[in-house]
């Protein structure tokens, strides 16, 4: 009877050792594939590993002719725009969300979701089209708005968060002591916020930088961005430097990870929405 | 009241949406002066300090300091420092930047507020401590930091905000000294929140009690604590007992009718103002003498009979819950009559408050029937 039951206990570990399995196999599987891609010089069907490794790809993709370094100053000048004024919009409205007895404050903080809850073709088509009429299409600032439109809503509802978690009494002490507003949010409330702040901007900046559909249809061809380069190497069958810009762009998630788990804390996560 | 204060508030009201929080309130503060503003949670002690900080503008009235007009000024506009409940201590400060933020914001020179920083530290006992950040206190330390932030300014006027109630009840005994007499040697005018009768009583110079947002009486501590003008104050100043009786005016006398409850006598009025009619008694434990039934009374005063329900000691003297009529009233006594003791119960007149039963309906107080307020003679 005992025996049975330890024959079927130790049976659990089937099924469990084969979901954890294909666990890994989704989540690691694919990005290992893609650093082995990486280093691939030569890799065709039927081998499972690659027949040569060489790094000539990464010279082609940092070559001045590749458009790499290109997309890629293009998408990091965009994505820290985007940050610059996502960022000015969020402070102030987050500030007053935060504080202010607003009505409606619920329907001010859904607000911002409205573009998102179309889908982001339709969107961004006519965004393309009003933008190429306004002489914004296939320039810089044209990409960062569209961006900003994406990002602002993270941005004020993490902002909108962050000053919540602020006890109205720190200012008060401030201003008690003879601090004019200004000088109150400045010294008191702002590096207060700052944590939250800095989340809100990375999640911006990320965001930004992996923004596909928007940077397609406003900033191609003029603007070439990393995802775009991304995109067009993978459909033309160029593993390698579709994998190569696949890293790029996750190592700043990787980095922002990171920093999310040490700036974001609990009590701002907790107000986010609220 | 005087009417040139150097903190004057007059008809001074506030409302929170539909409610009244507080009502006319008129008070007039020395320069100098240690006033305590007394009461139970939401009688409006809190905001009133709040509309003199300048954080809630009230709905009429005006306030004033030094004869100048501040009912509308900004909070930092206003020359007064406040110590809050919960310090709210900058975290992201240090504890000579917290304390020297007020003169840094007076464009004080580095050295000086170095110098001043050091100075308010080691009056306070916090030498040593100026590099920590608030997280790394405890609980005495921080509240030291909060008045050290607040008398660095040099303000007109402090205000405190139940500044230790968050401390524990030992160092709360002495901070509580050490508030006052830095207060005195200071010559700052203090306004002070709390719900402590004990705490008021020692630090203040005059107790305002505050009920239903209303002063129900100021005074010294011992004109509140000894003449208390209603049964409200009788009852917050300690008088927690209650009976219920009916009585005649007799000149300055009040003669008590006998009834179930004891054999009556007669008070004199005093200054109060006390109609023929049913009246409510209150008096401390500490102010009733306990005796066997048959013990005669000595001095003029009021006995009641009753019965001895429990005893406990919780030291200097017995505590006993004695039984009189429809009620339960706490009395102290030396030695300890055991439960079931038939007893007297005696209150001298002068610690024996007697006030008229407030009209209307007597139905609305809580506990108490009817039937058992008559007593019958």
């Amino acid at each position: 009877m005992t025996a049975l039951r330890n024959n079927l206990a130790a049976l659990w570990w089937v099924p469990r050792g084969i979901i954890f399995g294909l666990m890994a196999f989704f989540i690691f599987g694919p990005l290992f594939n893609m650093l082995l891609w990486t280093v691939t010089e030569k890799w065709y069907f039927p081998h499972t590993f690659p027949l040569e490794y060489g790094f000539s790809s990464w010279a082609k993709v940092f070559a001045p002719r590749g458009g790499a370094l290109e997309s890629l100053g293009n998408s990091l000048v965009v994505a820290l725009l985007t940050v610059a004024v996502a960022l000015a919009l969020a402070i102030p409205a987050g500030y007053a969300l935060a504080r202010l007895k607003l009505p409606l404050r619920g329907l001010i903080l859904l607000a911002f979701l409205i573009p998102q809850a179309f889908p982001n073709l339709t969107v961004y088509v006519n965004i393309a089209r009003i933008f190429y009429e306004i002489g914004l299409n296939g320039t810089i600032p044209g990409v960062v708005l569209v961006h900003v439109s994406h990002g602002v809503v993270y941005a004020v509802w993490i902002a909108t968060a962050a000053f919540s978690a602020i006890d109205p009494e720190l200012e008060q002490a401030a201003r008690n002591i003879g601090a004019g507003p200004m000088r109150t949010f400045r010294d008191v409330t702002l590096p207060l916020a700052a944590p939250g702040l800095m989340a809100s901007a990375i999640f911006v900046f990320l965001e930004s930088l992996d923004e596909f559909t928007g940077s397609f249809f406003v900033g191609a061809p003029d603007v070439n961005m990393l995802p775009l380069l991304l995109y067009t190497s993978a459909s033309g069958g160029n593993y390698q430097i579709a994998s190569i810009t696949a890293l790029l762009l996750l190592v700043p998630s990787l980095v922002f990870m990171l920093l999310v788990e040490r700036f974001l804390k609990a009590d701002v996560l907790s107000r986010v929405g609220h | 009241m005087s009417d040139d204060g150097f903190l004057q508030l007059r008809g001074v009201a506030s409302r929170y949406g539909q409610t009244r929080v507080l009502k006319d309130i008129d008070l007039s503060i020395g320069k100098g002066e240690f006033v305590a503003l007394l009461g139970s949670s939401g009688c409006g002690k809190t905001t009133l300090l709040r509309v003199i900080a300048g954080f809630i503008e009230p709905s009429d009235g005006q306030v004033t300091v030094n004869g100048r007009d501040i009912t509308r000024h900004q909070p930092d506009k206003r020359g007064m420092a406040l110590v809050f409940q919960s310090y709210a201590l900058w975290p992201h400060m240090t504890v000579a930047q917290n304390i020297g933020y007020g003169l840094k914001l007076r464009g004080i020179a580095r050295e000086e507020i170095a110098r001043r920083v050091a100075e308010m530290a080691t009056m306070l006992g916090l030498g040593g401590l100026e590099g920590r950040k608030p997280a790394n206190l405890s609980g005495g330390q921080r509240q030291r930091v909060a008045l050290g932030r607040a008398l660095a300014v040099d303000p007109e006027i402090l205000l405190l905000d139940e500044p230790l109630s968050n401390l524990d009840a030992r160092i709360r005994l002495s901070v509580r000294h050490e508030l006052r007499a830095l207060q005195k040697r200071l010559g700052i005018t203090a306004v002070h929140v709390t719900h402590d009768r004990e705490e008021a009583m020692v630090m203040a110079d005059r107790i305002v009690i505050l009920d239903g947002g209303r002063i129900a009486q100021q005074g010294s501590p011992e004109e509140v604590y000894n003449r208390p003008a209603s049964s409200f104050v009788a009852a917050f100043m300690g008088a927690e007992n209650l009976l219920h009786l009916d009585g005649v005016r007799d000149g300055d006398n009040f003669l008590l009718q006998p009834g179930a409850a004891g054999e009556g006598g007669s008070v004199p009025v005093g200054d109060r103002p006390l109609g023929s009619g049913p009246v409510e008694a209150r008096f401390r434990p500490e102010a009733a003498k306990l005796s066997d039934i048959d013990t005669p009374a000595t001095m003029p005063g009021a006995r009641f009979f009753g019965e001895v329900v429990a005893v406990s000691y919780p030291g200097g003297h017995w505590r006993h819950a004695v039984r009189i009529g429809e009620r339960e009233i706490m009395a102290d006594a030396d030695r300890a009559f055991t439960p079931g003791q038939p007893v007297a119960v005696f209150v001298p007149a002068q610690t024996l408050f007697l006030f008229n039963s407030p009209s209307g309906d007597p139905v609305s107080r809580p506990g108490v029937s009817p039937e058992a307020v008559k007593i019958p003679a």
